[in-house]
């Protein structure tokens, strides 16, 4: 598969990347030589093969659902880039 | 003895005959830290004034009769994993301000054990390179020789180890960052089988294949680490609920009939000749130490590099989603609406390596793609994970190279992606099997470390290392010290 720059511009921002213009053909390169390599996966027929997600194939565990962390709101806030009244404050959303 | 030369057991048996406090191992430590290993750019943060802490209360403990035998000897961790209250970067301009609020289950394990943390290693951002030349703090340099790399993404870890500036270091493994590096840099390096060692606090970069170890310069070594990091952990809920051998005390292994698999896809084309002879001289050692070899196949091993640069990214696309420069990290300035503010905190935070694998991950999971990409590398990782399946019905260990060449350039690959990713060709289909892999000093191509790779069955890290031990009891490359560090 090989990309071109609105290729690019489309996942960078479904990645919500900025990604400057001027770098949009060095990218576009890059993925699709990635893109190239790992399409090697083709030549091999694997209609009939299972997905294999996780090596040792295990189950989600379950715990009973009862309250097991304490509120640390302030310690995790304290890392915040901008909290207030304990909110993280991000620029207006609804006008 | 030489303080930065010895084994983590060496300083384990000085700390116990009271030959040496913990305080004077950490300072020791801390001088080559602050001296000949500032060129290395090993270490990211020190945290001195912590170790010195750490360090008198292991001597503390040792008096009160209450030492193990890691209390009092320094390590460092790889800045993947959280200290809670010291900076942990993970390599990347996104954390650099990133004070964590809590500890890794690996940390919290090993300060348990009495071990002093000397501060964190530099790694590629976000674990994603071979070469740590990705880190946002600069390269690392092999104290074999500096103008080469350390290898990644645990190069600090690696070439903090291989310098005398730490006796064990943590890392992770995620396609080879483990074991890689300790090849590069001609120290002992395992990776454990996947649910071994919790993952808790551990960075994600691609959940599935993520798992920590331990990096010293012996097989006894990793052993004794090995121990206090690995058990379970409610936290990670893929961590294995399963006993944790005393690996130490398992070591002497008679290699009597130990069949031994050699990978006929691990000796081909790319495979450097200086590495390969030394490859085949270490099988002529265990040959004299009783073990039988066979030939095998692993005849999806070409895949492998394709369905990781698949599935890793499409994890780490996922897992990094959530620095968007509101909770914590990198947040740009004045951004003029939300969307602004992911994309340019994410844009400046990231680096380009980092930003490629998103890139790549978020096409592959995308609409209309998903199949063509995300589900066939899953069909081929379990042809992958088959493979190993089988060779493991008819041999005990495999062995091979841990990386088609020793250390390269610095500089030397990092403008093609493509050829970087092919530095793990021999480690990456472990990572996608979910099996222990360890890396031991092997020789030299042109003066540079060649790292022997052996592979084990789940949950055989046992045998893995007694392995490896038996081979350090009759050769000695893991006592080489490179000349500028000695």
């Amino acid at each position: 598969m090989s990309l071109d720059k609105d290729d690019v511009r489309q996942i960078a921002h479904l990645a919500r990347l900025a990604v400057d213009d001027q770098r949009l053909p060095e990218h576009a390169s890059n993925l699709s030589a990635i893109l190239e390599f790992v399409e090697a996966m083709d030549a091999v027929d694997t209609a009939a093969v299972e997905p294999l997600a996780h090596p040792l194939e295990m189950r989600q565990r379950l715990r009973p659902d009862q309250v097991s962390e304490e509120n640390q709101r302030e310690l995790f806030q304290s890392v915040a880039p901008a909290v207030e009244g304990g909110l993280y404050l991000v620029p207006r959303v609804i006008e | 003895m030489s303080i930065h030369t010895s084994t983590v057991a060496e300083l384990s048996t000085a700390l116990a005959r009271g030959d040496h406090s913990s305080r004077e191992l950490t300072e020791a430590f801390l001088q080559r830290i602050q001296g000949q290993g500032v060129a290395l750019n090993a270490l990211v943060t020190v945290t001195a004034e912590q170790a010195l802490a750490a360090a008198d209360a292991a001597d503390r403990a040792r008096a009160d009769g209450e030492a193990g035998p890691l209390t009092g000897v320094p390590m460092v961790h790889k800045d993947i994993f959280c200290t809670r209250g010291v900076r942990t970067s993970c390599g990347s301009r996104m954390l650099d301000n990133f004070i964590s609020p809590y500890n890794a289950h690996v940390v919290d394990r090993l300060s348990a054990a009495g071990m002093v943390c000397l501060g964190k290693a530099n790694m590629d951002e976000f674990a994603m390179g071979s070469s740590n030349e990705t880190s946002f703090y600069g390269p690392v340099k092999n104290p074999w020789d500096t103008d080469a790399v350390p290898g990644g993404s645990s190069g600090g870890s690696a070439a903090a180890v291989a310098g005398g500036l730490a006796p064990a270091a943590t890392g992770t493994d995620t396609g080879g960052s483990i074991r890689q590096p300790a090849a590069l840099c001609g120290i002992t390096g395992l990776k454990p089988t996947y649910g071994r060692v919790s993952r808790y606090g551990m960075i994600a970069f691609a959940s599935s294949l993520d798992q920590a170890g331990p990096m010293a310069r012996t097989a006894e070594d990793c052993a004794l680490l090995l121990e206090a990091m690995a058990g379970f952990d409610m936290r990670d809920s893929t961590c294995v609920e399963r006993e944790v051998p005393r690996y130490s005390q398992h070591l002497a292994t008679d290699l009597n009939g130990l069949t031994i698999g050699l990978p006929k896809e691990y000796f081909g084309e790319g495979l450097d000749p200086t590495v390969a002879s030394a490859i085949d001289a270490a099988v002529t050692e265990y040959r004299k130490l009783g073990a039988e070899f066979r030939e095998i196949s692993l005849a999806n091993t070409h895949l492998a590099v394709p369905a990781y640069y698949v599935i890793a990214p499409a994890e780490c696309s996922s897992n990094l989603s959530r620095f968007d420069g509101v909770r914590f990290g990198h947040r740009c300035d004045a951004p003029k609406d939300l969307e602004d503010l992911y994309k340019r905190s994410r844009g400046e935070g990231f680096g380009d390596e980092v930003q490629r694998r998103i890139m790549v991950g978020t096409y592959a999971l995308s609409a209309g793609y998903y199949d063509a990409y995300y589900l066939k590398a899953q069909q081929v990782r379990r042809l992958i994970r088959d493979d190993f399946l089988s060779a493991f019905e008819d041999v005990d260990l495999i062995l091979g190279p841990t990386s088609p060449t020793a250390a390269f350039n610095i500089g030397e690959r990092s403008d093609d992606p493509v050829s970087m990713y092919l530095s793990d060709i021999y480690t990456i289909a472990v990572n996608l099997a979910g099996l222990p892999g360890i890396s031991v000093p092997a020789g030299f191509a042109g003066g540079r470390p060649v790292g022997l790779q052996l592979i084990g069955n789940y949950f055989d890290e046992a045998r893995l290392l007694g392995a490896a031990h038996a081979y350090q009891q009759v050769t000695d490359w893991h006592t080489r010290v490179p000349e500028a560090f000695a």
